[in-house]
Protein backbone atom coordinates (compact mmCIF):
# COMPACT_ATOMS: atom_id res chain seq x y z
CA UNK A 1 0.00 0.00 0.00
CA UNK A 2 2.56 2.08 0.86
CA UNK A 3 4.42 1.69 -1.85
CA UNK A 4 2.16 2.36 -4.07
CA UNK A 5 1.45 5.31 -2.73
CA UNK A 6 5.42 6.26 -2.76
CA UNK A 7 5.38 5.21 -6.47
CA UNK A 8 2.22 7.36 -7.79
CA UNK A 9 2.95 10.37 -5.54
CA UNK A 10 5.35 11.81 -8.30
CA UNK A 11 2.34 11.52 -10.84
CA UNK A 12 0.07 12.75 -8.87
CA UNK A 13 1.99 15.79 -7.67
CA UNK A 14 2.30 16.26 -11.53
CA UNK A 15 -1.04 15.48 -12.29
CA UNK A 16 -2.42 18.35 -9.80
CA UNK A 17 0.17 21.13 -10.91
CA UNK A 18 -1.07 20.24 -15.12
CA UNK A 19 -4.98 20.52 -13.71
CA UNK A 20 -3.85 24.11 -11.48
CA UNK A 21 -1.33 25.29 -14.58
CA UNK A 22 -4.40 25.10 -17.06
CA UNK A 23 -6.90 26.42 -15.03
CA UNK A 24 -4.82 29.72 -14.21
CA UNK A 25 -4.08 30.28 -17.81
CA UNK A 26 -7.76 29.56 -18.30
CA UNK A 27 -8.34 32.40 -15.99
CA UNK A 28 -5.66 34.30 -16.93
CA UNK A 29 -7.02 34.60 -20.87
CA UNK A 30 -10.17 35.16 -19.87
CA UNK A 31 -9.53 38.16 -17.78
CA UNK A 32 -7.33 38.75 -20.88
CA UNK A 33 -9.85 39.37 -23.15
CA UNK A 34 -11.95 41.33 -20.60
CA UNK A 35 -8.65 43.73 -19.99
CA UNK A 36 -8.36 43.95 -24.09
CA UNK A 37 -11.74 45.66 -23.99
CA UNK A 38 -11.46 47.52 -21.18
CA UNK A 39 -8.22 48.84 -22.72
CA UNK A 40 -9.47 49.09 -26.41
CA UNK A 41 -12.56 51.32 -24.92
CA UNK A 42 -9.94 53.63 -23.07
CA UNK A 43 -7.85 53.78 -26.15
CA UNK A 44 -11.10 54.83 -28.14
CA UNK A 45 -12.41 57.34 -25.57
CA UNK A 46 -15.25 54.37 -24.39
CA UNK A 47 -16.19 52.99 -20.78
CA UNK A 48 -15.31 49.23 -21.99
CA UNK A 49 -17.99 46.69 -20.75
CA UNK A 50 -19.58 47.75 -17.26
CA UNK A 51 -22.81 45.89 -17.17
CA UNK A 52 -22.14 42.24 -15.87
CA UNK A 53 -20.70 42.83 -12.32
CA UNK A 54 -18.77 45.63 -10.44
CA UNK A 55 -17.05 46.84 -13.35
CA UNK A 56 -17.17 44.33 -15.40
CA UNK A 57 -15.19 41.94 -13.92
CA UNK A 58 -18.10 39.10 -14.43
CA UNK A 59 -18.35 39.59 -18.42
CA UNK A 60 -15.51 36.71 -19.26
CA UNK A 61 -18.54 33.64 -17.38
CA UNK A 62 -21.86 35.68 -19.11
CA UNK A 63 -19.14 35.20 -22.63
CA UNK A 64 -18.95 31.80 -21.91
CA UNK A 65 -22.48 30.69 -21.33
CA UNK A 66 -23.19 32.59 -24.76
CA UNK A 67 -20.97 30.75 -26.54
CA UNK A 68 -21.96 27.47 -24.65
CA UNK A 69 -25.76 28.37 -25.46
CA UNK A 70 -25.65 29.16 -28.33
CA UNK A 71 -27.01 27.09 -31.54
CA UNK A 72 -24.42 25.22 -33.37
CA UNK A 73 -24.24 25.68 -36.97
CA UNK A 74 -22.13 22.51 -39.10
CA UNK A 75 -21.74 23.52 -42.47
CA UNK A 76 -23.69 20.90 -45.02
CA UNK A 77 -20.80 20.89 -47.54
CA UNK A 78 -18.03 20.99 -44.78
CA UNK A 79 -15.67 17.64 -44.46
CA UNK A 80 -17.21 16.90 -40.78
CA UNK A 81 -14.05 15.39 -39.34
CA UNK A 82 -11.70 17.71 -40.46
CA UNK A 83 -14.17 20.73 -39.10
CA UNK A 84 -14.39 18.90 -35.52
CA UNK A 85 -10.96 18.25 -35.66
CA UNK A 86 -9.43 21.59 -36.54
CA UNK A 87 -10.72 23.59 -33.28
CA UNK A 88 -9.22 20.88 -31.20
CA UNK A 89 -6.08 20.79 -32.31
CA UNK A 90 -5.68 24.51 -32.61
CA UNK A 91 -6.50 24.76 -28.70
CA UNK A 92 -4.44 21.49 -27.89
CA UNK A 93 -1.22 22.74 -29.89
CA UNK A 94 -1.88 26.73 -27.91
CA UNK A 95 -1.93 24.86 -24.56
CA UNK A 96 0.90 22.08 -24.69
CA UNK A 97 3.77 24.37 -24.43
CA UNK A 98 2.85 25.87 -20.64
CA UNK A 99 4.02 22.73 -19.32
CA UNK A 100 7.54 23.54 -20.31
CA UNK A 101 7.79 27.11 -18.82
CA UNK A 102 9.46 27.67 -15.21
CA UNK A 103 7.33 30.22 -13.81
CA UNK A 104 9.28 30.38 -9.89
CA UNK A 105 12.26 28.82 -8.30
CA UNK A 106 12.89 25.96 -6.70
CA UNK A 107 11.54 25.80 -3.08
CA UNK A 108 13.60 23.87 -0.60
CA UNK A 109 12.42 24.74 2.82
CA UNK A 110 9.29 22.91 2.93
CA UNK A 111 9.06 20.30 5.50
CA UNK A 112 7.25 17.41 3.57
CA UNK A 113 6.88 15.19 6.72
CA UNK A 114 3.74 16.09 7.45
CA UNK A 115 2.05 14.55 4.38
CA UNK A 116 1.06 10.89 5.72
CA UNK A 117 2.69 7.42 5.41
CA UNK A 118 5.85 9.59 4.25
CA UNK A 119 5.02 9.60 0.77
CA UNK A 120 7.01 12.56 0.17
CA UNK A 121 10.00 10.72 1.50
CA UNK A 122 13.26 11.90 -0.16
CA UNK A 123 11.23 14.83 -1.80
CA UNK A 124 13.20 17.80 -0.76
CA UNK A 125 12.59 20.44 -3.28
CA UNK A 126 9.13 21.50 -5.01
CA UNK A 127 9.95 22.56 -8.74
CA UNK A 128 7.73 25.52 -10.10
CA UNK A 129 8.05 23.90 -13.34
CA UNK A 130 5.41 21.19 -14.45
CA UNK A 131 7.86 19.11 -17.24
CA UNK A 132 11.65 19.74 -17.10
CA UNK A 133 12.53 18.72 -20.52
CA UNK A 134 16.34 19.24 -21.54
CA UNK A 135 14.66 21.01 -24.83
CA UNK A 136 12.18 23.14 -23.63
CA UNK A 137 12.74 25.99 -26.32
CA UNK A 138 12.55 23.32 -29.08
CA UNK A 139 9.28 21.93 -27.50
CA UNK A 140 7.85 25.16 -27.44
CA UNK A 141 9.10 25.93 -31.34
CA UNK A 142 7.45 22.65 -32.42
CA UNK A 143 4.18 22.66 -30.60
CA UNK A 144 3.88 26.10 -31.78
CA UNK A 145 4.22 24.94 -35.47
CA UNK A 146 2.21 22.20 -35.18
CA UNK A 147 -0.39 24.78 -34.19
CA UNK A 148 -0.66 25.94 -38.00
CA UNK A 149 -2.65 22.46 -38.96
CA UNK A 150 -5.46 23.74 -36.41
CA UNK A 151 -6.28 26.86 -38.34
CA UNK A 152 -5.23 25.38 -41.79
CA UNK A 153 -7.94 22.64 -41.90
CA UNK A 154 -10.19 25.07 -40.07
CA UNK A 155 -10.03 26.94 -43.71
CA UNK A 156 -9.84 23.84 -45.92
CA UNK A 157 -12.69 21.89 -44.03
CA UNK A 158 -14.91 24.89 -43.74
CA UNK A 159 -15.79 24.32 -47.67
CA UNK A 160 -16.02 28.06 -47.89
CA UNK A 161 -13.92 30.61 -50.40
CA UNK A 162 -13.35 33.06 -47.27
CA UNK A 163 -12.44 30.57 -44.91
CA UNK A 164 -10.00 28.98 -47.44
CA UNK A 165 -8.34 32.37 -48.33
CA UNK A 166 -7.79 32.77 -44.45
CA UNK A 167 -6.51 29.72 -43.56
CA UNK A 168 -4.15 29.80 -46.75
CA UNK A 169 -2.96 33.53 -46.32
CA UNK A 170 -2.28 31.83 -41.87
CA UNK A 171 -0.54 29.46 -42.88
CA UNK A 172 1.55 31.28 -45.44
CA UNK A 173 2.26 33.67 -42.78
CA UNK A 174 2.94 31.91 -39.87
CA UNK A 175 5.68 29.64 -42.00
CA UNK A 176 7.17 32.66 -42.99
CA UNK A 177 7.90 34.22 -39.62
CA UNK A 178 9.08 31.18 -37.79
CA UNK A 179 11.90 31.36 -39.75
CA UNK A 180 12.47 34.73 -37.88
CA UNK A 181 11.33 33.86 -34.68
CA UNK A 182 13.40 30.92 -34.27
CA UNK A 183 16.62 32.84 -35.76
CA UNK A 184 15.70 35.28 -33.16
CA UNK A 185 15.97 32.35 -30.14
CA UNK A 186 18.99 30.89 -31.44
CA UNK A 187 20.93 33.80 -30.31
CA UNK A 188 19.40 33.39 -26.66
CA UNK A 189 20.11 29.70 -26.77
CA UNK A 190 23.62 30.67 -27.92
CA UNK A 191 23.88 33.01 -24.68
CA UNK A 192 23.10 31.07 -22.21
CA UNK A 193 24.35 27.82 -23.75
CA UNK A 194 21.55 25.56 -23.39
CA UNK A 195 17.87 24.75 -24.78
CA UNK A 196 16.96 24.04 -21.07
CA UNK A 197 14.53 26.85 -20.16
CA UNK A 198 15.53 26.93 -16.62
CA UNK A 199 19.12 26.91 -17.89
CA UNK A 200 18.34 30.03 -19.85
CA UNK A 201 17.03 32.08 -16.62
CA UNK A 202 19.94 30.89 -14.42
CA UNK A 203 22.19 32.24 -17.23
CA UNK A 204 20.19 35.73 -16.82
CA UNK A 205 20.48 35.98 -13.46
CA UNK A 206 23.39 37.98 -10.77
CA UNK A 207 24.12 41.21 -11.31
CA UNK A 208 23.87 43.69 -12.58
CA UNK A 209 20.82 42.59 -14.00
CA UNK A 210 21.06 45.31 -16.66
CA UNK A 211 24.25 43.53 -18.33
CA UNK A 212 22.15 40.00 -17.25
CA UNK A 213 18.99 40.08 -19.33
CA UNK A 214 19.35 38.92 -22.71
CA UNK A 215 16.91 41.71 -23.46
CA UNK A 216 20.59 44.45 -23.85
CA UNK A 217 22.90 41.97 -25.51
CA UNK A 218 19.98 40.57 -27.70
CA UNK A 219 17.93 43.83 -28.20
CA UNK A 220 17.35 43.11 -32.40
CA UNK A 221 16.73 39.60 -31.23
CA UNK A 222 14.78 40.90 -28.79
CA UNK A 223 12.48 43.26 -31.50
CA UNK A 224 12.52 40.56 -34.37
CA UNK A 225 11.32 37.90 -31.51
CA UNK A 226 8.58 40.40 -30.85
CA UNK A 227 7.60 41.02 -34.36
CA UNK A 228 7.65 37.54 -35.15
CA UNK A 229 5.24 36.30 -32.23
CA UNK A 230 2.69 39.35 -33.11
CA UNK A 231 2.76 37.24 -36.33
CA UNK A 232 2.48 34.01 -35.53
CA UNK A 233 -0.66 34.50 -33.13
CA UNK A 234 -2.50 36.33 -35.77
CA UNK A 235 -2.61 39.10 -33.48
CA UNK A 236 -3.08 43.26 -35.17
CA UNK A 237 -0.96 44.58 -37.15
CA UNK A 238 -0.69 40.94 -38.20
CA UNK A 239 -4.65 39.77 -38.65
CA UNK A 240 -4.26 39.09 -42.54
CA UNK A 241 -6.23 35.79 -41.85
CA UNK A 242 -9.32 37.28 -40.09
CA UNK A 243 -9.08 40.38 -41.89
CA UNK A 244 -12.84 41.30 -41.30
CA UNK A 245 -13.25 44.13 -44.13
CA UNK A 246 -11.94 41.35 -46.89
CA UNK A 247 -12.52 37.76 -45.68
CA UNK A 248 -15.42 38.16 -43.28
CA UNK A 249 -13.71 36.74 -40.06
CA UNK A 250 -11.21 34.23 -42.29
CA UNK A 251 -10.51 31.04 -41.08
CA UNK A 252 -13.41 30.51 -38.51
CA UNK A 253 -15.88 31.68 -40.60
CA UNK A 254 -17.91 28.80 -40.71
CA UNK A 255 -17.41 27.75 -36.75
CA UNK A 256 -19.58 28.81 -34.45
CA UNK A 257 -21.11 28.66 -30.88
CA UNK A 258 -18.32 26.92 -28.51
CA UNK A 259 -16.00 25.53 -31.68
CA UNK A 260 -15.62 29.11 -32.60
CA UNK A 261 -14.81 29.55 -28.72
CA UNK A 262 -12.40 27.18 -29.44
CA UNK A 263 -10.67 29.52 -31.71
CA UNK A 264 -11.03 32.23 -29.75
CA UNK A 265 -9.49 30.47 -26.23
CA UNK A 266 -6.61 29.00 -28.64
CA UNK A 267 -5.48 32.71 -30.17
CA UNK A 268 -5.84 34.10 -26.47
CA UNK A 269 -3.76 31.12 -24.86
CA UNK A 270 -1.03 31.69 -27.51
CA UNK A 271 -0.58 35.35 -26.84
CA UNK A 272 0.01 34.15 -23.23
CA UNK A 273 2.06 31.29 -24.34
CA UNK A 274 4.63 33.70 -26.63
CA UNK A 275 4.54 36.40 -23.65
CA UNK A 276 5.89 34.11 -21.68
CA UNK A 277 8.65 32.69 -23.82
CA UNK A 278 9.48 36.67 -24.39
CA UNK A 279 9.43 36.74 -20.33
CA UNK A 280 11.64 33.94 -19.96
CA UNK A 281 14.18 34.55 -22.67
CA UNK A 282 14.86 38.25 -22.99
CA UNK A 283 13.48 39.41 -19.63
CA UNK A 284 15.23 36.94 -16.77
CA UNK A 285 11.95 34.80 -16.08
CA UNK A 286 11.00 34.83 -12.72
CA UNK A 287 14.04 36.24 -11.53
CA UNK A 288 13.92 39.32 -9.48
CA UNK A 289 17.29 41.79 -8.83
CA UNK A 290 17.73 41.77 -5.60
CA UNK A 291 15.36 39.77 -3.70
CA UNK A 292 17.75 37.18 -2.30
CA UNK A 293 19.33 40.05 0.04
CA UNK A 294 15.87 40.06 1.66
CA UNK A 295 14.43 36.57 1.18
CA UNK A 296 16.49 33.10 1.57
CA UNK A 297 16.94 31.49 -1.81
CA UNK A 298 14.72 28.44 -2.26
CA UNK A 299 12.13 30.03 0.84
CA UNK A 300 8.00 30.02 0.46
CA UNK A 301 8.03 34.42 0.46
CA UNK A 302 10.90 34.50 -2.37
CA UNK A 303 9.23 31.83 -4.72
CA UNK A 304 6.04 33.71 -4.05
CA UNK A 305 7.60 37.14 -4.74
CA UNK A 306 9.05 35.69 -8.12
CA UNK A 307 5.85 33.84 -9.75
CA UNK A 308 4.33 37.90 -9.10
CA UNK A 309 7.32 39.38 -11.00
CA UNK A 310 6.56 36.71 -13.59
CA UNK A 311 3.15 36.62 -13.58
CA UNK A 312 3.82 40.64 -13.46
CA UNK A 313 6.04 40.93 -16.90
CA UNK A 314 3.88 38.15 -18.59
CA UNK A 315 0.77 40.79 -17.86
CA UNK A 316 3.23 43.86 -19.13
CA UNK A 317 3.37 41.80 -22.47
CA UNK A 318 -0.41 40.95 -22.91
CA UNK A 319 -0.25 44.91 -22.24
CA UNK A 320 1.59 45.76 -24.78
CA UNK A 321 -0.18 43.52 -27.83
CA UNK A 322 -3.94 45.15 -26.70
CA UNK A 323 -1.86 48.52 -27.20
CA UNK A 324 -0.66 47.85 -30.03
CA UNK A 325 -3.85 46.70 -31.14
CA UNK A 326 -5.16 50.11 -30.50
CA UNK A 327 -2.79 51.86 -32.28
CA UNK A 328 -1.72 50.27 -35.28
CA UNK A 329 -3.36 49.27 -38.67
CA UNK A 330 -3.61 46.55 -40.51
CA UNK A 331 -0.68 45.60 -43.10
CA UNK A 332 -1.58 44.54 -46.30
CA UNK A 333 -0.64 40.87 -47.78
CA UNK A 334 2.33 41.75 -49.75
CA UNK A 335 3.52 43.91 -47.32
CA UNK A 336 3.81 41.31 -44.61
CA UNK A 337 5.40 38.63 -46.65
CA UNK A 338 7.74 41.47 -47.95
CA UNK A 339 8.76 42.52 -44.24
CA UNK A 340 8.76 39.04 -43.23
CA UNK A 341 11.38 37.33 -45.82
CA UNK A 342 12.88 40.27 -47.03
CA UNK A 343 13.53 41.97 -43.53
CA UNK A 344 13.08 40.34 -40.37
CA UNK A 345 14.45 37.15 -41.83
CA UNK A 346 18.01 38.68 -42.55
CA UNK A 347 17.86 41.12 -39.54
CA UNK A 348 17.49 38.02 -37.76
CA UNK A 349 20.21 36.10 -38.95
CA UNK A 350 22.58 39.28 -38.99
CA UNK A 351 21.85 39.42 -34.92
CA UNK A 352 22.56 35.91 -34.95
CA UNK A 353 25.79 35.70 -37.36
CA UNK A 354 27.15 38.38 -34.96
CA UNK A 355 25.94 36.80 -31.58
CA UNK A 356 28.49 33.64 -33.16
CA UNK A 357 31.20 35.81 -33.77
CA UNK A 358 31.14 38.11 -30.50
CA UNK A 359 30.91 34.66 -28.47
CA UNK A 360 33.21 33.12 -30.23
CA UNK A 361 36.34 35.94 -29.61
CA UNK A 362 34.33 36.38 -25.89
CA UNK A 363 35.39 32.56 -25.10
CA UNK A 364 38.58 32.28 -26.73
CA UNK B 1 6.40 -1.93 -17.79
CA UNK B 2 4.57 1.66 -17.68
CA UNK B 3 7.27 2.16 -21.57
CA UNK B 4 6.14 -0.90 -22.92
CA UNK B 5 2.16 -0.16 -21.98
CA UNK B 6 2.95 3.30 -23.94
CA UNK B 7 5.08 1.97 -26.80
CA UNK B 8 1.81 -0.26 -27.57
CA UNK B 9 -0.35 2.52 -27.16
CA UNK B 10 1.82 4.93 -29.88
CA UNK B 11 2.89 2.14 -32.11
CA UNK B 12 -0.81 1.12 -32.33
CA UNK B 13 -1.81 4.29 -33.80
CA UNK B 14 1.05 4.81 -35.33
CA UNK B 15 0.04 1.93 -37.62
CA UNK B 16 -3.63 2.49 -37.66
CA UNK B 17 -2.58 6.22 -39.01
CA UNK B 18 -0.63 4.65 -41.85
CA UNK B 19 -3.54 2.30 -42.95
CA UNK B 20 -5.47 5.00 -43.22
CA UNK B 21 -2.84 6.94 -44.97
CA UNK B 22 -2.49 4.19 -47.41
CA UNK B 23 -6.85 3.98 -47.98
CA UNK B 24 -8.11 7.55 -47.53
CA UNK B 25 -8.69 8.39 -51.41
CA UNK B 26 -8.81 12.37 -49.85
CA UNK B 27 -5.24 13.19 -50.11
CA UNK B 28 -5.25 16.08 -48.01
CA UNK B 29 -6.89 12.81 -45.22
CA UNK B 30 -3.72 11.03 -46.23
CA UNK B 31 -2.12 14.33 -45.74
CA UNK B 32 -3.37 14.58 -41.68
CA UNK B 33 -3.04 10.28 -41.34
CA UNK B 34 0.79 11.06 -41.83
CA UNK B 35 1.39 13.93 -39.32
CA UNK B 36 -0.49 11.35 -37.00
CA UNK B 37 2.33 8.54 -37.94
CA UNK B 38 4.99 11.42 -37.28
CA UNK B 39 3.53 12.61 -33.83
CA UNK B 40 3.52 8.75 -32.55
CA UNK B 41 6.92 8.10 -33.22
CA UNK B 42 7.68 11.64 -32.29
CA UNK B 43 5.87 9.87 -29.14
CA UNK B 44 8.00 6.63 -29.04
CA UNK B 45 11.26 8.50 -28.88
CA UNK B 46 10.27 10.45 -26.31
CA UNK B 47 9.85 7.15 -24.39
CA UNK B 48 12.89 5.91 -25.52
CA UNK B 49 15.11 8.50 -23.71
CA UNK B 50 15.16 11.04 -26.92
CA UNK B 51 13.94 13.85 -26.36
CA UNK B 52 16.01 16.08 -28.32
CA UNK B 53 15.23 13.48 -31.84
CA UNK B 54 11.75 13.21 -30.70
CA UNK B 55 11.38 16.99 -30.99
CA UNK B 56 13.38 17.42 -33.69
CA UNK B 57 10.78 15.21 -35.70
CA UNK B 58 7.74 16.89 -35.40
CA UNK B 59 9.48 20.41 -35.85
CA UNK B 60 10.87 18.99 -39.30
CA UNK B 61 8.50 16.73 -40.19
CA UNK B 62 5.47 17.59 -38.36
CA UNK B 63 5.51 21.30 -38.56
CA UNK B 64 7.30 21.89 -41.71
CA UNK B 65 7.35 19.28 -44.19
CA UNK B 66 3.72 18.30 -43.66
CA UNK B 67 2.24 21.84 -43.45
CA UNK B 68 4.27 22.68 -47.24
CA UNK B 69 2.46 19.06 -48.48
CA UNK B 70 -0.90 20.09 -46.81
CA UNK B 71 -0.56 23.88 -48.17
CA UNK B 72 0.29 22.94 -52.03
CA UNK B 73 -2.86 20.20 -51.37
CA UNK B 74 -5.37 23.39 -50.37
CA UNK B 75 -4.04 25.18 -53.22
CA UNK B 76 -4.42 22.59 -56.03
CA UNK B 77 -7.76 21.85 -55.01
CA UNK B 78 -7.30 18.09 -56.06
CA UNK B 79 -10.14 15.50 -56.77
CA UNK B 80 -10.31 12.40 -57.06
CA UNK B 81 -8.42 10.75 -59.74
CA UNK B 82 -10.00 8.34 -62.11
CA UNK B 83 -8.09 4.84 -61.29
CA UNK B 84 -5.82 4.23 -64.55
CA UNK B 85 -4.49 1.20 -65.56
CA UNK B 86 -0.93 2.13 -64.23
CA UNK B 87 -2.36 0.78 -60.71
CA UNK B 88 -2.09 -3.45 -61.65
CA UNK B 89 1.71 -3.32 -61.94
CA UNK B 90 2.53 -0.55 -58.90
CA UNK B 91 -0.01 -3.29 -57.05
CA UNK B 92 2.37 -5.87 -57.92
CA UNK B 93 5.57 -3.34 -56.92
CA UNK B 94 4.18 -2.51 -54.06
CA UNK B 95 3.90 -6.29 -52.86
CA UNK B 96 7.34 -6.90 -53.75
CA UNK B 97 8.82 -4.02 -51.54
CA UNK B 98 6.50 -4.83 -49.02
CA UNK B 99 7.85 -8.24 -49.08
CA UNK B 100 11.43 -7.12 -48.70
CA UNK B 101 10.46 -4.89 -45.59
CA UNK B 102 9.24 -7.62 -43.96
CA UNK B 103 12.54 -9.68 -44.44
CA UNK B 104 14.77 -6.83 -42.99
CA UNK B 105 12.18 -6.48 -40.06
CA UNK B 106 12.68 -10.27 -39.86
CA UNK B 107 16.28 -10.29 -39.94
CA UNK B 108 16.05 -6.99 -37.53
CA UNK B 109 14.03 -9.25 -35.06
CA UNK B 110 16.47 -11.87 -35.73
CA UNK B 111 19.50 -10.07 -35.55
CA UNK B 112 18.53 -8.27 -32.05
CA UNK B 113 17.54 -11.61 -30.57
CA UNK B 114 21.18 -12.60 -31.09
CA UNK B 115 22.86 -10.06 -29.20
CA UNK B 116 23.28 -10.76 -25.52
CA UNK B 117 21.79 -8.91 -23.05
CA UNK B 118 23.53 -5.84 -21.64
CA UNK B 119 21.94 -3.56 -18.59
CA UNK B 120 21.92 -0.48 -19.47
CA UNK B 121 24.09 2.14 -18.31
CA UNK B 122 22.45 4.41 -16.68
CA UNK B 123 25.01 7.14 -17.36
CA UNK B 124 24.62 6.68 -20.89
CA UNK B 125 23.08 9.55 -22.76
CA UNK B 126 22.52 8.99 -26.49
CA UNK B 127 19.31 10.98 -26.91
CA UNK B 128 21.55 14.44 -24.77
CA UNK B 129 21.22 17.35 -27.01
CA UNK B 130 25.00 17.85 -26.53
CA UNK B 131 25.64 14.34 -27.47
CA UNK B 132 24.38 14.62 -30.51
CA UNK B 133 25.93 17.81 -31.29
CA UNK B 134 29.41 16.97 -30.49
CA UNK B 135 28.74 13.81 -32.63
CA UNK B 136 27.49 15.47 -35.14
CA UNK B 137 30.48 18.00 -35.11
CA UNK B 138 33.16 15.57 -34.75
CA UNK B 139 32.18 12.22 -35.98
CA UNK B 140 29.92 12.62 -38.44
CA UNK B 141 31.40 16.07 -40.05
CA UNK B 142 31.35 14.94 -43.63
CA UNK B 143 27.85 13.48 -43.89
CA UNK B 144 26.69 16.96 -41.72
CA UNK B 145 28.97 18.93 -44.66
CA UNK B 146 27.90 16.81 -47.81
CA UNK B 147 24.20 17.30 -46.93
CA UNK B 148 24.48 21.27 -45.78
CA UNK B 149 25.82 21.71 -49.07
CA UNK B 150 23.51 19.51 -50.57
CA UNK B 151 20.63 21.30 -49.13
CA UNK B 152 22.00 24.79 -50.45
CA UNK B 153 22.40 23.53 -54.25
CA UNK B 154 18.34 22.71 -53.65
CA UNK B 155 17.69 26.22 -52.18
CA UNK B 156 19.68 27.85 -55.01
CA UNK B 157 18.15 25.46 -57.46
CA UNK B 158 14.60 26.55 -56.28
CA UNK B 159 15.10 29.92 -56.52
CA UNK B 160 16.39 29.82 -59.86
CA UNK B 161 13.82 27.86 -60.88
CA UNK B 162 10.98 30.16 -59.16
CA UNK B 163 12.75 33.55 -59.94
CA UNK B 164 10.91 36.13 -61.81
CA UNK B 165 12.36 37.30 -65.31
CA UNK B 166 14.06 40.52 -65.94
CA UNK B 167 11.98 43.28 -66.35
CA UNK B 168 12.65 43.54 -70.58
CA UNK B 169 11.67 40.03 -70.60
CA UNK B 170 8.86 40.22 -68.43
CA UNK B 171 7.42 43.05 -70.63
CA UNK B 172 7.94 41.08 -74.03
CA UNK B 173 6.33 37.69 -72.31
CA UNK B 174 3.42 40.05 -71.53
CA UNK B 175 3.15 41.69 -74.57
CA UNK B 176 3.46 38.30 -76.65
CA UNK B 177 0.52 36.95 -74.66
CA UNK B 178 -1.70 40.35 -75.11
CA UNK B 179 -1.29 40.05 -78.84
CA UNK B 180 -2.15 36.36 -78.84
CA UNK B 181 -5.53 37.09 -76.73
CA UNK B 182 -6.18 40.06 -79.02
CA UNK B 183 -5.87 37.91 -81.58
CA UNK B 184 -8.03 35.58 -80.37
CA UNK B 185 -10.67 38.12 -80.00
CA UNK B 186 -10.49 39.11 -83.20
CA UNK B 187 -10.71 35.72 -85.02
Amino acid sequence: MEETLKLIFPYVVVLIGVLLAFQGVLMIVAYTVLGERKVLGWIQGRVGPNRVGPWGVLQPFADLLKFIFKEDIVPNESSKFIYYLAPMIALTCALMPIVVYPFGPTITTIDWSFLPYGIAEGVHMLRLVIAHIDVGVLFVLAITSVGVYGIMLAGWSSNSKYSLMGGLRSSAQMISYELAMGASVIGVVILAGSLDLTEIIRAQMGSPWYMRWFIIPQFIGFVVFLISAFAETNRVPFDLPEAETELVAGFHTEYSALKFALFFMAEYVNMFTVSMMATVLFLGGWYVPGLSHIFDVGSVPYALISIGAFVGKVIGFLFLYIWIRGTLPRFRFDQLMNFGWKFLLPLGLANLIGTIVVVFFLNR
Amino acid sequence: MVSTALFFLFAGFAIMCAISMVYHKNPLYSAISLVGVFISLACIYVTLAAPFIAIVQILVYAGAIMVLVVFVIMLLNLDDEPKSSRLKYLYALGGGLGLVLLAQTLFVVYAVSRTPNQAIDPNATVGNTIDIGRAMYTDYLLPVEIVGVMLLMAIVGSVVLARRLSQPALELVIDNEEERRSEELTS
